[in-house]
């Protein structure tokens, strides 16, 4: 029970519960199970940017770039839809992966071969994708009207109960899971980003890995413009602008520690879900949804108090001390 | 940041303080700074113009002056991503001021003191609890803008007095604004605290190793709060001008300042790991992104395609040292 209890998870899954009982005593359908339903939906685009985001965490890197990345494959799958009605879904959607794969394999391919700082590269690429998606748009957007009904539908398509978008995001947890704790790709992810000078040692090629996870973030980046512009059936420039920085959140409020090396799938979606329950709820408890930002910015700050107290351990420090020598 | 840094490597002898100048990161700038002055000049006859080319620093001198404390926070191993956040935090204030029938001088001191007090709230997170700054000021940063979202939601502030638009919109002489002037004078200030101090060896110090700087005597935390409230000082600044130029308030106002802020300090020759950069070359760097933007601002060019140019400009300009010094290093090896 008290190993039980050490697990972050299990205090954010608890912390979600109360948050859920505490919107229960104001509006008492929201923990009715077909709303929990719907606000997993909803949140399912954020869960799956949030793994794609932790795996590049956990690497000591950052991707500032995948809302943009988000926006252009968004943009590209948009237009060939209106252009090519007859291009069948799922080959729209290997076309997003592999759009988002290039555009995360740019990022890692400067990172691993010019050793350029994560931050500074996705800083640089966040705008230029953003302009790019701006360049072959000629600034103009892809409406509702102009998607095909399959390209709008096929994430809303019921299947066991559950509309397609919910079960992508699924999928994509599930495969998560079985990558970082079943391969050794993702115990090398949790190498590197504890120790990188022991995982070099150890046989691990530090770059190639940090490449690799640039390029998952890539291809989750690319799905995502897909779900996000077939949800929101709008493309546009605007599209997600900002929105790196809520991934970031979801994921620090998920446990993972901006220092690399610390976080699980379960804490990403979890972090998600925290921020996409705030956000389904303040609307249905008559609070404005203009507090949602000091909210999840509070959520944030509190996140990171609570999550460097755990991770002040023992064994930690031990690895920084030898590592500092 | 958090990035493992790259082996060192030792030359045999050291360059001739000549061509260590010639090969210097401002020296490049400078390169880069007159090549667009250049092709702005024959792209566009609007260009050479005194008036043109005063509008031009209205561009980025608001940004300019974030960036110079954002160098010695930077350099220092820390960043502030909240400081666009504080500038929207800081003009809200003076907008209830003004409704409360407040005067310019109190309108100013209410914007710079916001912004020293968020600073001082980064700082306090960063120094006492041992927070990593790049989470903290990601939750400031929705913070400072939520509580403006708050109090003003899809409203807006007007109604500033008449003497309050000197800030943003007056000339000190001819052709020269105030917010020149202003960032001119910033510039030596933080020239002088960074290459001329105790204090500023200190940063320095502790950008390279803040474990062995706090066995120097060095009180890491200390220099550490300061920086960020001086950060938080300068935003405030630049929360007065920018509400003095534009008139008004709105919880959206300098909405993604906080990367250009940033990759003015990196093109600036500052090292995201902390522990190198030069005021000059920030300040070159924020020239060369007025004339980038400008410039094509002369030619129709939309803003969002201007943001392609900052991207390239930034990678290029990190990724060609490093591809000289590999060129340079094969070739003696």
């Amino acid at each position: 029970m008290k190993a039980f209890l050490r697990y972050r998870e299990v205090w954010l899954l608890a912390a979600i519960v109360v948050l859920i009982g505490l919107i229960s005593t104001r509006f008492p359908g929201f923990a009715d199970p077909a709303n929990l339903r719907q606000v997993f939906n909803d949140t399912s685009i954020l869960m799956i940017l949030a793994l794609g985001q932790m795996v590049v965490i956990l690497t000591r890197s950052i991707d500032l770039s995948m809302a943009s990345n988000l926006c252009f494959t968004g943009m590209v799958v948009a237009m060939l839809n209106a252009a090519h009605p007859a291009i069948p879904i799922p080959l729209l959607i290997v076309i997003a992966l592999l759009v988002g794969l290039v555009l995360g394999a740019i990022n890692g391919l400067l990172v691993w071969r010019l050793n350029i700082p994560s931050i500074v590269v996705t800083l640089g690429t966040l705008t230029i994708y953003r302009g790019a998606t701006f360049v072959i748009s000629g600034g103009a957007w892809v409406n509702a009207d102009q998607m095909s009904a399959e390209f709008i539908g096929l994430q809303r398509a019921a299947f066991l109960g559950i509309p397609v978008l919910s079960w992508i995001a699924i999928l994509v947890i599930a495969l998560f899971f079985l990558v970082m704790t079943r391969t050794a790709l993702g115990r090398s992810i949790y190498a590197i980003g504890v120790n990188p000078t022991a995982s070099v040692y150890a046989g691990i090629d530090v770059g190639r890995t940090k490449f690799i996870v640039f390029c998952i973030s890539g291809m989750i980046g690319g799905l995502c413009g897909y779900l996000w512009i077939s949800r929101y059936v709008i493309a546009s420039v605007e599209v997600a602008n900002g929105y790196e920085l809520n991934i970031i959140a979801a994921c620090v409020i998920g446990g993972i520690s901006i220092a690399g090396g610390i976080g699980s799938v379960g804490g990403a979606v979890l972090g998600a879900l925290f921020l996409g329950i705030i956000s389904n709820a303040l609307p249905v408890i008559n609070i404005s949804p203009f507090w949602q930002m000091a909210i999840s910015g509070s959520a944030i700050i509190l996140a990171v108090v609570l999550n460097a107290r755990g991770e002040r351990r023992q064994g930690r420090i031990i690895l920084k001390k030898a590592e500092a020598a | 940041m958090t990035d493992t840094p790259a082996p060192h490597h030792i030359p045999d002898r050291l360059d001739n303080p000549f061509t260590a100048a010639v090969f210097s990161w401002e020296a490049l700038l400078v390169a880069v700074a007159v090549a667009i002055f250049a092709v702005n000049s024959f792209a566009s006859p609007y260009f050479l113009d005194a008036w043109s080319l005063s509008d031009l620093t209205f561009n980025f001198t608001e940004k300019a002056l974030i960036a110079l404390a954002m160098a010695l926070l930077i350099i220092s191993g820390e960043i502030d991503l909240s400081v666009a956040a504080i500038i929207a935090l800081a003009s809200t204030m003076m907008g209830m001021a003004v409704q409360a029938g407040a005067g310019t001088p109190v309108l100013v001191a209410i914007g710079i003191v916001v912004g020293l007090g968020c600073g001082a709230f980064n700082g306090v997170l960063v120094t006492r609890l041992g927070l990593p700054s790049i989470v903290v000021t990601i939750g400031t940063m929705s913070l400072f803008r939520g509580i403006a979202f708050i109090i003003l939601g899809d409203q807006a502030y007007k109604g500033y007095p008449a003497s309050f638009a000197f800030f943003g919109q007056g000339y000190v002489w001819w052709v020269v604004s105030f917010e020149l002037t202003l960032f001119l004078i910033a510039a030596v200030v933080y020239w002088f605290l960074l290459h001329r101090t105790s204090f500023g060896r200190r940063v320095f110090a502790i950008g390279n190793n803040p474990v062995a700087a706090q066995f120097s005597g060095v009180r890491v935390g200390r220099i550490k709060f300061i920086l960020f409230c001086l950060t938080g000082l300068m935003a405030g600044i630049a929360s007065v001008l920018i509400t003095s130029r534009l008139g008004s308030t709105r919880p959206s106002i300098a909405q993604g300042y906080e990367l250009e802020v940033i990759t003015m300090v990196v093109l600036g020759g500052v090292s995201i790991l902390g522990g190198a950069g030069s005021i000059l070359g920030v300040v070159l760097a924020a020239f060369i992104m007025g004339l980038v933007t400008f410039g094509l601002g002369l030619l129709n060019v939309p803003g969002i395609v201007m943001s392609i140019f900052i991207g390239l400009l930034l990678i290029i300009v990190i990724a060609l040292p490093i591809l000289w010094r590999r060129v340079r290093r094969e070739r003696f090896a």
